[in-house]
């Protein structure tokens, strides 16, 4: 009898529940695998020693220490899928935000400037240290701000070019700007970025004694016993942040002005949508992530050096962008995972798995950027709409497949017997 | 925000045109400066002959993403990748195969790189072509940038392909063709190693010019690039005509590729590097212009030469490739159709 009404008494409960649940808002509901699936990354750090090892083709799950390099490479696949994916301007050279970002916290957190002493709610520092030391955290921030206006600096000139100029014009940039960094140890006697060496150490963010004490905050992060935790998490941070304000901004008055450009620039024009200035716009929100994601690496890494920044790397995050799906977010994001993993850990992983167990015998990580190659052609190819296609880039591409190789209004409103770059601002 | 679209507008012809006089101005000026600066003015020919060989096989480069671009408005990224396999291979075929060293009879060495030319060329011709069919071909009712994406693509998959079968380390070949001078004025050093690339490259190009200006397939190639539908009622076969242009280009890099390893020794990724250079060059002259690409080329080589050997307020070597990238970026910015001016490949 007793068990006959607890099993009752369990059955209303579950189905007041489950009126509780179906009373939230659908938005809310909506949230719900993506509340699920944050809550399981915001626990990585303590099931990851718990997970498998051993596990056929990849061995291993990437340790906590490389997820913090994979999260900032899904932070700026997401700031470059704003330029490439929202606008449909080809950058082939995000990496030079990337420099920026990195220098700048370099600039501002480090002692590379001796002549000077500045402190600024700096963490674990003695006062007497030499150089610039700003807080960490308002560093990420000036880095951003410095690198979107690089983005503007950039974009300015540019970005009234037709598309395949504007990729070889910002090519030429992300050529540029490292070779800058690295021949810039001697600008008429002035040893601004430390040349091939690099800026180090850069500082590490923290909350300093105060907040320790009240709050039980770490003092600093590379001090702490759990570095690579307190890392993880704030990256994890940044990149939600990134990924909220890239949702937001794509339902926003300006990302509909970006879609309408790339999809027809004359149209988007006509109906008064200020061309260049939300073409720049674009740029300077890409260079933003890309400047706070690479002024967090630089922390992270304490160290900002040159061989950083090649022309792969702004192929690379091209590459997470395209196997995602150009503009579509959650694709860039679930794509940017899988293709830093592969980056960091999983082609060794996946090359020492392969030579143990089949008579293969290649040295799989050194052929990382033509496997990247090889994704972005096969993906062009075959699925140019990418893994999770975006639903209106899906009919945009269908639909231009249609026309002919003549009609080229997808990404350009003139045709290719009108001079380049004859459009007014 | 009145003011980002104000400072975003196009400059007009007039302040484009002052600056421009204004730069040529102080780069004339440098120039003579440094000549007057230099204990031995011979230098300064040597360094003007030294850009002029440089120039010529960049030239060979250049004209393959003119050639490409005239006829599909596609910038073959890969082309880079192909110069550097071509060079690669022609290095094993001369070191390997022919077994030809500075000891070798001056028969074997002529019939030798003779032999290795054709190889190359072939060769390239074989690779390029072969990218075309199997990425570019079936991208052409593609978005243009689809297909620039896939170029970049390519350009990893062949640079790849070399690391795979080359490894990391330079190739070299023996110094076949001595330094003993052509001729030697007052310290005016010209050897025959540098005369030698002139003397292939002249005949190579005037050889081009004519194929594409007065042969059958010349002409559907300057049709194709005009107009390919129209190209195609007139019953021209536009996807051979656009196979052999990649061929073509192919062809060309290979004869560069053995060129520069006279001069230089390359690996894998030389040819990255090198095909921006050359890209740049292609853009200074007009992209799609044969007679620009080959003036671009040589301009090019003269920046890079001068800046890596004049004594007084040059930049050096560590800054060549910025300096040709902000030339890139200032053409494209402020003259998109280059030094000489023309939309229509192949000057048709």
């Amino acid at each position: 009898m007793s068990s006959i009404a607890r099993y009752r008494d369990e059955l209303l409960r579950a189905t007041q529940l489950d009126r509780l649940w179906r009373r939230l808002p659908a938005q809310v509901r909506g949230l719900a695998p993506v509340l699920l699936l944050v809550s399981l990354a915001v626990a990585y750090p303590w099931y990851v020693t718990s997970l498998p090892t051993n596990v056929p083709l990849i061995n291993t799950f990437p340790s906590v220490h490389s997820s913090v390099t994979i999260l900032v490479f899904v932070t700026m696949a997401v700031g470059l899928n704003v330029v490439v994916g929202y606008a449909g301007l080809l950058d082939l050279g995000y990496v030079a935000f990337y420099a920026i970002g990195a220098y700048t916290a370099g600039w501002f957190a480090s002692g590379q400037f001796e002549q000077v002493t500045f402190h600024f709610g700096s963490i674990g520092l003695s006062s007497d240290a030499t150089g610039i030391h700003i807080s960490v955290w308002l560093v990420f921030l000036i880095a951003a701000v410095i690198t979107a206006i690089g983005g503007i600096l950039i974009g300015l000139p540019t970005l009234r070019l037709r598309g395949d100029y504007l990729a070889i014009v910002t090519l030429g940039f992300g050529e540029i700007i490292p070779q800058a960094v690295r021949n810039g140890d001697d600008i008429g006697g002035f040893d601004l970025t430390h040349g091939t060496f690099g800026i180090s150490p850069i500082d590490t963010p923290g909350f300093g004694q105060h907040l320790h004490e009240s709050l039980g905050l770490p003092v600093t992060y590379q001090q702490s016993f759990t570095a690579a935790r307190l890392f993880f998490w704030t990256a994890l941070a940044v990149l939600l942040i990134t990924v909220f304000c890239s949702l937001r901004l794509r339902d926003s008055r300006l990302g509909r002005a970006w879609i309408a450009i790339r999809e027809d620039e004359t149209a988007a024009g006509a109906m008064g949508v200020p061309l260049m200035r939300t073409k720049t716009w674009a740029y300077a929100i890409g260079a933003f992530f890309g400047g706070i994601a690479g002024a967090y690496i630089a922390s992270f890494n304490q160290g900002a050096f040159p061989s950083q920044f090649d022309f792969n790397i702004s192929v690379f995050l091209l590459c997470m962008v395209i196997l995602g799906g150009m503009g579509s977010l959650w694709g860039v994001v679930v794509a940017g995972i899988i293709l830093s993993w592969l980056n960091v850990e999983g082609l060794a992983n996946i090359g020492a798995w392969l030579n143990n167990n089949t008579p293969l015998n290649i040295e799989v990580p050194k052929y990382s950027f033509g496997i990247y190659g090889l994704i972005i052609v096969l993906m062009m190819l075959f699925r140019p709409t990418g893994l999770i296609p975006e639903r209106r880039r899906k009919r945009e591409i269908e639909e231009g497949a249609g026309r002919g190789p003549i009609d080229q209004a997808l990404y350009e409103s003139r045709r290719a017997d009108e001079p380049p770059g004859g459009a007014k601002g | 925000m009145n003011w980002l679209a104000f400072i975003g507008k196009r400059r007009g012809p007039h302040l484009t045109s002052v600056l421009a006089i204004v730069f040529l101005f102080l780069l004339a000026a440098w120039l003579v400066k440094n000549f007057f600066v230099l204990h031995d003015k011979a230098d300064f020919f040597n360094v003007f002959l030294i850009g002029l060989t440089t120039g010529s096989v960049y030239a060979l480069i250049a004209l393959g993403y003119t050639l490409v671009y005239g006829i599909l408005q596609l910038i073959n990224f890969a082309h880079g990748d192909v110069f550097a396999l071509s060079g690669l291979f022609a290095s094993t075929c001369i070191v390997s195969f022919f077994n030809l060293d500075e000891t070798s009879t001056t028969l074997a060495i002529v019939g030798g790189l003779f032999v290795t030319f054709l190889i190359a060329m072939v060769f390239g011709a074989l690779v390029n072509s072969t990218i075309e069919f199997v990425a570019y071909r079936r991208l052409r009712a593609a978005p243009r940038l689809a297909v620039l994406i896939t170029a970049v693509g390519m350009s990893f998959i062949v640079q790849n392909i070399s690391l795979a079968i080359y490894d990391v380390n330079f190739r070299s070949i023996p110094p076949l063709i001595s330094g003993a001078s052509v001729f030697d004025f007052r310290g005016v050093h010209y050897g025959w190693d540098a005369f030698f690339v002139v003397l292939v490259t002249a005949p190579v190009l005037v050889l081009m010019t004519w194929l594409v200006k007065s042969t059958r397939q010349g002409k559907a190639m300057r049709a194709t690039s005009q107009d390919p539908e129209a190209a195609a009622i007139m019953g021209i076969d536009v996807n051979r005509t656009i196979s052999f242009t990649f061929a073509l280009a192919g062809g060309l890099a290979g004869i560069g590729a053995v060129l520069f390893l006279v001069e230089f020794n390359m690996r894998y990724d030389s040819g990255f590097q090198l095909g921006l250079i050359a890209f740049t060059a292609a853009v200074l002259g007009g992209i799609g212009n044969l007679t620009g690409a080959v003036l671009g080329a040589v301009l090019i080589g003269l920046i890079q030469a001068f800046n890596e050997g004049l004594p007084w307020y040059a930049p050096g070597p560590d800054w060549t490739r910025s300096i040709v990238f902000a030339i890139l970026i200032a053409i494209l910015v402020f003259r998109p159709e280059g030094l000489l001016g023309e939309r229509t490949p192949e000057g048709a």
